[in-house]
C-alpha cells in the first residue's frame, strides 16, 4: 500500500467543491442561446443560422488572436457565446459581413481590451451590436418576415463587404415599431410563439420564458436579474396603461414584445457586468425596467434594452461597492 | 429559530459510516504523544526515558494557563523524546511509549467524583488536569472557557452536536451510543456554570441522535435539544448561536461576550467519563472514510496511534490520492502518514479523485459572497490578497473575521484558491505584527 500513498497530493482546503464551475455556466448559457437559434432558423430560414455563425466566427475570432491564452479564454465558452448573443439581435436579412465585423468589434472593444474575461466593464455582446446599430442603423432596422421556409435566404444576406444589399421582396415592420409609429398592438399569441417580424432571438416569447426556467434550474444564471427586470417593467408599464389604454401598450405587450425577455435572460445576467451582491441585482433590475419603459414610451426610439442594460453596466462598479455585505457581528440589528 | 445567514450544501457523504458502530481499535505497537495536541502552550514532559508508564498516568503537566495536562494512552515504556513530525508538518516534541505487549492494558478506575462538592477553581484544574480539549477539532483546552472572568456570567451553554462537516460522523455515533455519557457531562456543566439554558444543536439529517439525546433527558427543563437545518457550517461557533439564540456575537469577540459558552458533544462526554471514573483524555473516536477506504469504520482510537496504521487496518484502495485529516471543508492534508492521531482528530478522509479545480478568471458572479456565513466580500479578500494588497484585506475587507469555513471556495465556479489567499494575508499581517 505504500506505494500509491508514496504520491499523496497536497492542496490546501477544501477539498469538496461545488459541481458548477465557469465552464458549465457559460456551457449551459451557450445551449439555451444555440435552442434560441434552431428556432430562429424555423421562423427565418437558412438566413438565421448564416448571421449567428457569422457573428460567433468574428467574435471567436478575434479572442483566438488577440485574447489571453493563460486564462484559457477559449476553454470556458465564453467568447462563443459572446458571438453567438451578437448574432441573435441582429435582423434575419442582416449582411453576413457585418455581422463578422460585429463580432470583430464586440469581442475586441468589449472584452480582449479590457484584459480578458471578468475585467470588461460592458457585456461585450451588446457593445458589438451597439457598434453596428450606430455603423449600420438602415440594415439593422431592415426587417424581413418570418415563415419564408427552413431555407429561405435574402439577398442582402450574401452583400459584399462594404455594401449594403438590397433587399428585396417584402420587408415588415417589428411590434414594437408598429406600436410606436403606427400604434398598432401587435396580439399576445403571436408575440408568444414568435409569429412577428424582429431580431432573430427576441420573437419567441414562450420559448424565452421556457430557457429562463431551463437556466435558473441550471444555477446558471441569477434569477433575481430577470425577475426584476420583468417585473419592473410589468409594473410600471401596468400604470400608464391603466391610465389610457388606448395611448400606452399593455404590460403584457411591453413584456413580451422587442428584446425585453432575450436581453433580461441572456445579455443583462452576465455575471461579469452585473452586481455580485443580491441586493445590487435587485436595483440593477429595477434599473433597466425602469429606463427601458421610459426609452420606450417617452424617448425616440422603439426599443430600449440595448441602451438600458449599457447603462446600468455603467454602474455596476458603484452598485458594488454600496451593497458590500454587513459582516456577521459588525452591527446589524440582531 | 432564525438560521444563519448564506452557507452551502456540500454533498453529505455521511453514508459511508454514519450507521456503523464504533469499534475498539486494537492497541498499538507504540504511541507517539506530541506535548502540543491543543491550542495554546505545549506542556511538560513528566517522565523520562525508560521510564514504565501505566496507561492513563500522567506523563506531561500544563505548561501554563492555555495549555493543558497529558497522559500515557498505554501502557509500556517511555523509549524517546524527541521532536516527531504532526500533520502539520511541524516538528513537535513527542513522548514515544512502546507499549507493554503483555500487559492487560487495564485503567485504574476511582469512584465517581461530586463536581458540585469543587469550588469553580478546583473544577477548573481538574478538567485541566484531565487533558481534555475541544474534541470538535479546534482542540482548545477547555477548561479556558470555564474559567469565566470577574464580572462575566455565562448564561446559555451551546452544545455542538451539529457535525456539518460532510463525511464526519463520530460525533453522531457518539451521540447515538452513548447519550446518557453526552447529558450526564452537559449537566455537569451546566450545573457548574449556573447556566439559565442549555441547547443542544444537531443538524436534523441526524433526528436519531435528537430522539437519543431527548431519550436520554434532553428537552426536559431548562435542557432543549434542538434540530437545525443541514447547512454548512452550521457548526461554527458563531454561526450554531446565530441559528440557536438568534444574536451575533460581535465581530473579533468571543461567544462570552454574549454570556454563552459553545462545547462539542465528545467533549461533554469526555468530561463525564472523568467525573465517574477518573478517566482523562487518552483516546478518542474518529471517522476512517472516503471512497478510498476499503473498510470504512468509526473508531475508537489511543492517542499517538499512527495514522498509516490506522489506514492499514481499514484498507485503503489503490487508486488513493489524499489523505486528509479531519474533514473535507476545513481539514488538513497530510504530505506524510507516519504522523499520531491527535486530541483534535475527528477523522481520516481517503480521497481518490485528483484535487484541485482548473482555475479561471474571477466571472464576478457573486457565489463567494453569497456563501461566506460571515457575510465577508471574498472576491474582494482574494483580488486584494492576490495583489498583496495586505494591510487592505483587513482595512476594507476585516481578514481577521475569516473563519476559514471554506464555503467561498467551496462555490467558486472559477477554482479561485479564495481561503488559501485569505490564509496567506493573514499570516503575512501577523508577520508584519510581530516585527513591529
Ligand atoms: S472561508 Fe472566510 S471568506 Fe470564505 S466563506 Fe468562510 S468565512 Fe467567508
Ligand atoms: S465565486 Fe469566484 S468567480 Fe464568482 S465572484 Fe467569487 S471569486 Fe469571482
Amino acid at each position: 500500500m505504500s506505494k500509491p500513498l508514496s504520491r499523496l497530493l497536497i492542496h490546501p482546503a477544501p477539498f469538496l467543491k461545488s459541481p458548477v464551475d465557469t465552464p458549465s455556466v457559460m456551457f449551459d448559457v451557450l445551449l439555451a442561446a444555440l435552442g434560441v437559434t434552431v428556432v430562429a432558423i424555423f421562423s427565418f430560414g437558412l438566413s438565421a443560422a448564416l448571421v449567428v455563425a457569422a457573428a460567433a466566427l468574428g467574435a471567436v475570432g478575434t479572442e483566438y488572436l488577440f485574447g489571453r491564452r493563460d486564462l484559457h479564454s477559449l476553454a470556458d465558452w465564453s467568447g462563443p457565446l459572446t458571438g453567438v448573443l451578437i448574432g441573435l439581435t441582429l435582423p434575419p436579412g442582416f449582411p453576413l459581413w457585418m455581422a463578422f465585423l460585429g463580432g470583430v468589434v464586440g469581442m475586441g472593444l468589449g472584452k480582449v481590451a479590457w484584459g480578458g474575461l471578468g475585467q470588461n466593464l460592458f457585456n461585450p455582446a451588446l457593445v458589438g451590436r451597439a457598434f453596428l446599430q450606430a455603423a449600420f442603423p438602415t440594415a439593422i432596422t431592415t426587417w424581413t418576415p418570418n415563415g419564408q421556409g427552413l431555407t429561405a435566404l435574402q439577398s442582402s444576406n450574401l452583400a459584399l463587404p462594404m455594401m449594403h444589399g438590397t433587399v428585396d421582396g417584402i420587408t415588415t415592420a417589428t411590434p414594437l415599431g408598429l406600436a410606436k409609429f403606427e400604434h398598432h398592438f401587435t396580439g399576445t399569441l403571436d408575440l408568444f410563439v414568435g409569429n412577428t417580424g424582429g431580431s432573430l432571438g427576441e420573437t419567441n416569447a414562450m420559448l424565452l420564458l421556457l430557457l429562463l426556467g431551463f437556466l435558473i434550474w441550471k444555477r446558471a444564471l441569477d434569477w433575481r436579474i430577470p425577475v426584476s427586470i420583468i417585473g419592473t417593467v410589468a409594473a410600471l408599464s401596468a400604470v400608464f396603461w391603466f391610465m389610457d389604454p388606448t395611448l400606452y401598450p399593455s404590460p403584457v405587450f411591453m413584456v413580451f414584445s422587442g428584446g425585453l425577455l432575450f436581453g433580461a435572460i441572456f445579455m443583462a445576467t452576465d455575471p461579469v457586468t452585473s452586481p455580485m451582491a443580491p441586493k445590487g441585482s435587485y436595483t440593477f433590475g429595477f434599473g433597466i425596467g425602469l429606463l427601458v419603459v421610459l426609452i420606450r414610451l417617452f424617448g425616440g426610439l422603439p426599443e430600449g434594452v440595448m441602451y438600458a442594460i449599457l447603462l446600468m453596466n455603467a454602474i455596476v462598479p458603484h452598485l458594488n461597492r454600496a451593497f458590500q455585505p454587513v459582516p456577521f457581528g459588525r452591527g446589524r440589528k440582531s | 429559530m432564525s438560521g444563519f445567514a448564506h452557507g452551502v450544501h456540500p454533498p453529505d457523504n455521511k453514508h459511508y459510516t454514519e450507521k456503523l458502530p464504533i469499534r475498539r481499535y486494537p492497541f498499538p505497537r507504540r504511541v507517539v504523544l506530541p506535548l502540543s495536541q491543543h491550542i495554546g502552550a505545549p506542556s511538560r514532559a513528566l517522565v523520562a526515558v525508560g521510564d514504565r508508564v501505566q496507561r492513563g498516568q500522567l506523563i506531561a503537566n500544563p505548561g501554563g494557563f492555555v495549555s493543558t495536562a497529558l497522559h500515557a494512552s498505554v501502557t509500556g515504556t517511555v523509549v524517546e523524546i524527541a521532536p516527531y513530525r504532526v500533520s502539520s508538518g511541524a516538528l513537535v516534541p513527542s513522548i514515544v511509549i512502546e507499549t507493554d505487549p503483555f500487559d492487560a492494558q487495564r485503567l485504574e478506575e476511582r469512584p465517581p467524583l461530586d463536581p458540585s462538592a469543587l469550588n469553580n477553581k478546583d473544577f477548573v484544574q481538574h478538567i485541566q488536569m484531565a487533558g481534555i480539549v475541544g474534541l470538535g477539532g479546534a482542540a482548545f483546552p477547555s477548561h479556558v472557557k470555564y474559567a469565566v472572568p470577574e464580572g462575566k456570567r455565562i448564561e446559555h451553554l451551546v452544545i455542538n452536536g451539529a457535525e456539518c462537516e460532510p463525511f464526519l460522523t463520530c460525533d453522531h455515533r457518539v451521540m447515538l451510543e452513548s447519550p446518557e455519557q453526552v447529558m450526564g457531562g452537559i449537566a455537569i456543566v451546566a450545573e457548574r456554570l449556573g447556566v439559565r439554558s442549555t441547547h443542544v444543536g444537531i443538524e436534523d439529517n441526524k433526528p436519531d441522535a435528537v430522539e437519543a439525546l431527548r431519550r436520554a433527558g434532553g428537552g426536559k427543563g431548562n435542557i432543549q435539544v434542538d434540530a437545525l437545518h443541514v447547512k454548512y457550517p452550521q457548526g461554527a461557533e458563531k454561526m450554531l448561536i446565530k441559528a440557536i439564540h438568534g444574536r451575533e456575537v460581535p465581530a473579533g469577540k468571543l461567544p462570552l461576550e454574549l454570556g454563552m459558552v459553545v462545547n462539542n458533544v465528545g467533549t461533554m462526554a469526555a468530561i463525564y467519563d472523568y467525573f465517574q471514573t477518573g478517566k482523562p483524555l487518552i483516546e478518542r473516536v474518529l471517522t476512517v472514510t472516503g471512497p478510498g477506504v476499503a473498510e470504512p469504520a468509526n473508531l475508537l482510537v489511543p492517542l499517538g496511534t499512527s495514522v498509516r496504521e490506522i489506514l492499514e487496518y481499514c484498507g485503503i484502495k489503490p487508486e488513493v490520492t489524499q489523505v486528509i485529516m479531519g474533514g473535507p471543508m476545513m481539514g488538513q492534508p497530510l504530505a506524510e502518514l507516519d504522523v499520531p492521531v491527535q486530541k483534535g482528530t475527528s477523522g481520516l478522509l481517503v480521497l481518490t479523485k485528483a484535487g484541485m479545480a482548473k482555475e479561471y478568471a474571477c466571472i464576478r458572479c457573486g457565489r463567494c459572497l453569497e456563501a461566506c456565513p460571515e457575510l465577508l466580500n471574498p472576491q474582494l479578500l482574494a483580488k486584494l490578497a492576490r495583489g498583496g494588497r495586505w494591510e487592505e484585506t483587513e482595512s476594507r475587507a476585516f481578514v481577521f473575521d475569516c473563519i476559514e469555513c471554506g464555503s467561498c471556495s467551496y462555490a467558486c465556479p472559477s477554482g479561485i484558491p479564495i481561503v488559501q489567499l485569505i490564509k496567506t494575508s493573514k499570516a503575512e499581517l501577523r508577520k508584519r505584527q510581530r516585527a513591529k
